[in-house]
């Protein structure tokens, strides 16, 4: 019955919320570039180059916030390049993206290799201390599972609930998700399409970049080449997953991170008579199945991927 | 109807001019889309723009709403208060801020959101709080309750008829406190019912104070609706009058610049059946999909008119027709032979030719060109393919005959088929249906959204094949089109068909009272 033990322990829950984190922030960044109608799978790059930039400039001695808001803004500044092929110039986004996602992971590798040409083993940085709250960290089993994070986990679960807010209840969200839906609807209404489309994909690639940065400042200490390992397109497919919609996508992060979390655990139980690569694909084998069971009634924008032109209609 | 109509010009002669477009002339490279075209409005006038398409009525109003800039002219509005100020060109947001309102044929709404949502976006500082709303909420609902525009505010769009949609629409207008109003094809998308709804509450808003340009091309509509009729013809204002003063026959040939001949159906004796229904069952996933226990007969040299409101089983009997989907029950019988293979290959060979509904999606390929369009129901013709290849000299010479023979007007047999406005594409899909002469053709809605020219053009090749011995059933919700075409007519609603008789035993209102279900009455009055 060592199956079900694992659910036991706090330690597993520990972990699926520590794995689910990076998800969280790429899945809301990938959520607001798509509302407002862009795909973005430069996301896999801008991991790479928020983790990147991030650790830098810590490790040049910026701060841990500094660093994550150095991340953003490079993610940002990706996200304007991706938004000015995509928006005015109107390019296929599927390209354009993929395109953005090599360059930006060439352009941290170059960068990391061109700063420390010599090094053999990457240097570390102090990283995001677990908090240690007062009473609810101490709990037994609750105080382990949640509330031993760093300060990037809350910060982006308190995300998941603005930016639900955000677009549920502000007019900057109604206009978001109007643009996504009939651009035309923006325009007719005395509003910029371009600008709209534009700040939200620069916003939701600065969020894809403080993803990125949760792995060299939170789960790990140093920049490593082939870190990402493929989030970034987990967080695409995991917006499919939460129908667009933030608190389903933080359910959604949390499911793949359980999963993770479990065939880790699982690997070390039965690893002898189980071909290890089974559980490493195992994750993405449930996230298929939870994909094709929750993507059948999604709600796609429906402007999504459609260039808009003025004076055209 | 009349009476008001006369009260409202009485009305309009003392009313404040709110608009003056003076000596608009528009070019486009060597196309003179508008020439020297003037108009004045006075407050609460309700003025047609009539012509066909290609007149240049949308680009005089899209002139107005400042989408292009006129090469000559200028348009005047009045302010606030009242005196006539010139309008910056090109620019909509000052036409928005001069009170002029648009709601374009094809709608901008978004439709993941709700009525009022639509209403709100755009009104609100964008980076601001949601703060407002439920006075913005008592204003829409009090414009809702002066106009009539009801409407659930409180759906998402996507889930509302194209009517309520229209309704928001013009709402989001009101609530900017238009003074002009610009309905582009109002009730191109409309039904009967809907349209007739839509005019009252013109008339309501008139009435108001609410000045209304509606562009149209249904001379029957106009002639209902509107308090004045200006015509555009290549461009040029022909003709202005007030509607009172205008009969049906002036007005269509202002627009079409020549006499337009009623389509005219000689009589004939028909010959034997050519598709017979008996209780035909299509159960489909919704009631527009949904025939009860169907019968109908049409014959050779015979025109079979279905009436009725959109949505009421017509798509459903249509499919059936055209081989698409297979009855649940009942029997289907072809030129005397039952049919047991249901698909639209075998109904295409058998000589059932159809003209789709809508034709953009299921008439043509619009990416691919006029010739292979043409070809693309008959590629196994010797003409167009040899041992598995085509052969393109096949289709160019094919096309340039169809395009000769049925006046298609396109740059040539490798234009873009969507780049072919709604009568030509209409006259290619005839062209390809009446080359294999077909023993059976089924018209669905052909006349739908296009002019008068290109109606004409339509009914004339029906009415020719009638003549040439084959069979024409004809769905249509336009009732002038079914008495001038059908020599029978059935009436459907609700997935029912009702046997109306011959077409010239009919009057109108008991075919209006059958569309609406009252089959009963109907017969017996």
């Amino acid at each position: 019955m060592e199956f079900l033990e694992i659910f036991l322990s706090a330690n597993f829950w520990a972990a699926a919320i520590r794995i689910a984190t990076p998800l969280i922030f790429g899945t809301l960044g990938a959520l607001i570039c798509e509302r407002a109608g862009v795909l973005n799978l430069g996301i896999e790059g801008i991991f790479t180059a928020g983790a990147m930039a991030g650790w830098m400039a810590v490790w040049l001695g910026a701060g841990l916030f500094g660093g994550i808001l150095v991340a953003a803004l490079v993610g940002a500044m990706i996200g304007l390049i991706h938004a000015i092929l995509t928006v005015p110039l109107g390019l296929s986004q599927h390209v354009s993206g993929i395109g953005v996602t090599m360059l930006a992971t060439s352009a941290a590798y170059f960068t990391y290799r061109t700063a420390l040409p010599d090094v053999t083993s990457p240097p570390r940085i102090e990283p995001f201390q677990p908090l240690n709250m007062p009473l609810l960290s101490d709990l037994p089993f609750l105080g382990p599972a949640l509330f031993q994070h760093t300060v990037m986990t809350y910060i982006a679960i308190a995300l998941v609930f603005l930016v639900a807010w955000v677009m549920a209840r502000t007019p900057l969200g109604l206009a978001i998700r109007a643009v996504g839906d009939n651009p035309s609807s923006v325009d007719s209404q005395g509003l910029s399409v371009y600008g709209l489309r534009i700040g939200a994909v620069m916003a939701g690639s600065a969020l894809m970049a403080i993803g990125g940065a949760f792995l060299t400042m939170a789960a790990f200490d140093a920049f490593f080449f082939g870190m990402v390992n493929g989030r970034g397109w987990i967080c695409i497919a995991l917006t499919v997953f939460a129908s667009w919609r933030p608190k389903k996508a933080l359910l959604g992060a949390l499911l793949f991170g359980a999963f993770e979390a479990y065939q880790v655990r699982l690997q070390t139980e039965v690893g002898a008579v189980v071909p290890g690569e089974i559980f490493l694909m195992a994750p993405y084998v449930l996230s298929i199945i939870a994909l094709v069971i929750a993507a059948r009634g999604a709600d796609y924008p429906r402007a999504l991927l459609t260039p808009w032109f003025k004076g055209q209609r | 109807m009349a009476g008001q109509h006369r009260k409202a010009q009485a009305h309009d002669e003392l009313a404040p001019v709110v608009l003056k477009i003076a000596g608009i002339t528009k070019r486009f490279g060597a196309l003179t889309a508008n020439e020297n075209v003037s108009l004045t409005l006075h407050q609460g006038d309700v003025v047609a723009l009539l012509g066909e398409n290609g007149a240049g009525k949308t680009t005089l109003m899209n002139i107005l709403f400042g989408h292009y800039v006129a090469d000559e002219g200028e348009i005047l509005v009045a302010g606030a208060a009242g005196a006539l100020e010139h309008l910056p060109p090109g620019s909509p947001q000052a036409a928005l801020d001069a009170g002029i309102g648009m709601v374009h044929q094809h709608f901008t709404l978004a439709e993941n959101l709700t009525g009022f949502e639509n209403i709100l976006l755009g009104v609100e500082p964008i980076f601001g709080l949601a703060r407002g709303r439920s006075a913005a909420r008592a204003k829409i609902e009090k414009i809702v309750t002066d106009s009539g525009l009801a409407v659930d505010l409180d759906t998402p769009v996507s889930s509302l008829t194209v009517g309520e949609k229209q309704r928001v629409e013009i709402l989001k207008a009101l609530f900017r406190d238009a003074r002009i109003l610009v309905l582009d094809e109002p009730t191109a998308v409309l039904t009967p019912q809907e349209s007739e709804g839509l005019f009252q509450v013109v008339e309501k808003l008139a009435a108001a104070g609410l000045t209304v340009i509606f562009i149209s091309h249904k001379l029957h509509e106009v002639l209902a609706a509107s308090h004045r009729i200006a015509v555009l013809r290549g461009g040029v204002l022909v003709g202005e009058l007030t509607t009172a003063d205008a009969d049906r026959g002036k007005i269509a040939e202002l627009m079409v610049g020549r006499e337009v001949p009623a389509s005219q159906r000689s009589p004939m004796s028909p010959g034997a059946a050519v598709l017979k229904l008996d209780e035909v069952k299509v159960s489909g996933s919704d009631a527009r999909r949904t025939l009860h226990a169907v019968s109908m007969v049409v014959h050779e040299r015979e025109v079979v008119g279905i009436a009725g409101v959109a949505g009421n089983g017509q798509s459903a009997l249509a499919s059936l027709i055209s081989g698409l989907v297979e009855p649940e029950a009942g029997r289907v019988e072809f030129c005397g032979d039952a049919v047991t293979t249901f698909s639209p290959r075998t109904f295409m060979s058998a000589g059932i030719g159809r003209i789709p509904e809508d034709r953009h999606h299921d008439g043509v390929v619009g990416a691919m060109t006029v010739a292979e369009n043409l070809a693309i129901e008959t590629l196994k013709d010797a003409r167009f393919s040899q041992n598995g290849f085509l052969r393109f000299n096949g289709f160019q010479s094919h096309a340039l005959e169809a395009i000769e023979a049925f006046d298609i007007r396109c740059s040539g047999p490798d234009a873009p088929t969507r780049l072919l406005s709604g009568g030509n594409m209409q006259k290619l899909i005839l062209a390809r249906v009446l080359e294999n002469a077909p023993k059976l053709i089924l018209a669905n809605q052909p006349t739908r959204g296009l002019d008068v020219g290109a109606q004409t053009e339509v009914h004339k090749r029906l009415l020719a094949a009638r003549e040439r011995d084959a069979a024409v059933i004809l769905i249509s919700e336009d009732l002038d089109e079914l008495f001038t075409l059908t020599d029978r007519i059935y009436v459907m609603h609700a997935g029912n068909l009702d046997d109306a008789g011959p077409t010239d035993a009919l009057d109108r209102a008991a075919v209006g009272l059958m569309m609406a279900g009252h089959s009963a009455e109907a017969t017996a009055s």
